[in-house]
């Protein structure tokens, strides 16, 4: 029973990876941009959070809330005056500005906060659980995992379902004829980065309610929603779902074998996922 | 009298430091379909891509109703009312047949002539095929998604870039056969084209160019063979 209570822990963990993961494979998916600041901005987003949750005496779902609109402007500035100009065929210069962009934001963020580490308090709720059947089951790991969900549901609603969906496939597909179409790209990768901000602030919402976070935590964040990314498929939504819960399942049975293995056994299932399966579990089949 | 709804004026263009088009000047009337032949590397689609604003112009050097839209990017020049069906059909691999064609209304819906149903009319086959991806359909029925998407902005003037390409003749010709309906809707057609027999036979003018120069110009009655051989090779037959 032990057993099916870690994987039960893992794939919960799973969603938390799911939601590190979404935004940066929203913007993969759409303009081929990987963004090596995407851990740092939901640390980011934690701090906005965090500082409108303590200035206001907020709740931090309500935070969050008020935090969104925020981000979303935020990653669309980002996109308009920043990435919009590095992108092109040479995928270098994207991934130095993101790389530049992450040691800004790590040193503003300690210039601003501190080096210590800081945590949103969510009341009784951190601490409540669940029986589920055999197995206790935390509300907020649980709550993490159906926002993650979610999150991945309406992502893929955004995309197939609605006329901004269409612009931000077609865009993918072949900006140049989509320009044709009387698409404005730059406009569409502004609003997906913006859209992934507000995702990304999703994930810092169960980051900071969920453990501790301090300006300098974002890379390795980045590198579990990087891994999730590519074993569930570059550019697949609920394949990053898939790869979240991989990595979750993998290290809470690494941790239950030795707590040393936890962090280690993530990072084996991604390498043994890449050997059996080089483009990821659920590859889009026009990449 | 009112003058032309699109014209080119002593156009150049460049790739990097290689001129492409050297001094172009053509007019294309209301309601009329010019066919711009000429061989590989003559200019055409250089040409096709400056008036769509995907290759930067000077911004007088084309004029739309009169109005300067040299300087325009490829969606203002769409939003003033040219569209184009691009060379090699270009349709999104992500996107159904419905969706490439609704795409292509994003934008601009202009007079509302053409519409989805409107598309299906004209080419029925697509409304069978409506929710397949636009890429899994034969080339024909691909050429004629990238022609309804095309439409669907309700566009002053159409451009046609190498339609024909790849085709088999009897699929060319259904292809062709539709364009007396998409002329009723008025709008005003550039095709451009390798396969003169076809052009000539839907156009009311013929440009020919070559080495990016238009080398003759006219109706295709008063045009002899000769002299479009002539023009197109750069050799007397």
């Amino acid at each position: 029973m032990i057993w099916l209570d870690t994987i039960v822990q893992g794939i919960l963990l799973g969603g938390l990876y799911a939601l590190f993961a979404a935004g940066l494979s929203l913007v993969f998916g759409i303009m081929r941009l990987v963004n090596l600041a995407h851990g740092d901005l939901i640390v980011l987003a934690a701090f906005l959070i965090l500082t409108v949750v303590s200035a206001l005496g907020l709740n931090p779902f309500v935070g969050a809330l008020l935090a969104m609109p925020v981000m979303f402007g935020a990653g669309w500035l980002l996109q308009t005056y920043v990435l919009n100009r590095v992108l092109g065929d040479d995928i270098l210069p994207p991934l130095l500005v993101t790389f530049g962009l992450s040691v800004v934001i790590q040193n503003g963020l300690l210039e601003g906060f501190s080096a210590d580490s800081q945590k949103l308090s969510a009341g009784p709720i951190e601490a409540a659980s669940l029986p589920l059947g055999p197995v206790t089951v935390g509300v907020m790991p649980l709550l993490t995992l159906i926002s993650a969900v979610l999150v991945i549901f309406a992502l893929n609603q955004l995309f197939y379902r609605t006329r901004l969906g269409r612009a931000f496939r077609a865009t993918s597909d072949d900006a140049v004829t989509a320009g044709l179409m009387g698409i404005r790209p730059r406009n569409v990768f502004a609003i997906a980065t913006g859209i992934a901000m507000v995702v990304a602030t999703i994930a810092a919402l169960y980051l900071g309610m969920r453990a501790n976070f301090d300006p300098t935590i974002g890379p390795a964040r980045l590198i579990y929603a990087f891994e999730a990314v590519i074993i569930g498929g570059l550019g697949s939504l609920w394949g990053t779902l898939a790869g979240g819960i991989v990595i979750g399942v993998a290290q809470a049975l690494g941790a239950a074998v030795n707590p040393e293995w936890q962090i280690l056994s993530g990072h084996i299932a991604f390498i043994l996922v890449l050997l059996v399966r080089p483009r990821g579990l659920f590859p889009r089949a026009n990449d | 009298m009112t003058g032309p709804v699109l014209s080119v004026e002593n156009l150049t263009a460049y790739y990097g430091d290689f001129q492409a088009l050297f001094g172009v000047d053509l007019a294309l009337q209301k309601g009329q379909a010019l066919a711009i032949i000429g061989a590989n590397g003559a200019g055409k689609s250089t040409l096709m891509r400056a008036i769509t604003g995907i290759l930067p112009s000077p911004r007088d050097a084309i004029r739309l109703n009169g109005q300067p839209i040299g300087h325009l990017s490829a969606p203002e020049v769409l939003e003033a009312g040219i569209s184009m069906v691009p060379e090699g059909r270009k349709l999104f691999p992500s996107l159904s047949v419905e969706e490439n064609l609704l795409i292509g209304a994003h934008v601009r819906t202009g007079s509302k002539y053409w519409t989805l149903d409107g598309i299906y009319d004209l080419f029925p086959i697509l409304a069978e095929r409506r929710y397949n991806p636009g890429t899994a359909l034969s080339g024909g029925q691909q050429q004629m998604v990238a022609i309804g998407r095309a439409l669907m902005s309700n566009p002053d003037v159409l451009l046609c870039d190498e339609i024909s390409l790849g085709l088999a003749p009897v699929v060319i010709r259904d292809i062709y056969a539709s364009f007396p309906k998409i002329r009723e809707s008025g709008a005003s057609v550039i095709v451009v084209e390798q396969d003169i027999g076809q052009a000539l036979k839907i156009a009311d003018h013929v440009c020919c160019m070559m080495e990016g120069r238009v080398t003759l110009s006219g109706a295709p009655h008063e045009l002899s063979r000769d002299a479009i051989h002539d023009a197109y090779f750069g050799v007397s037959a």
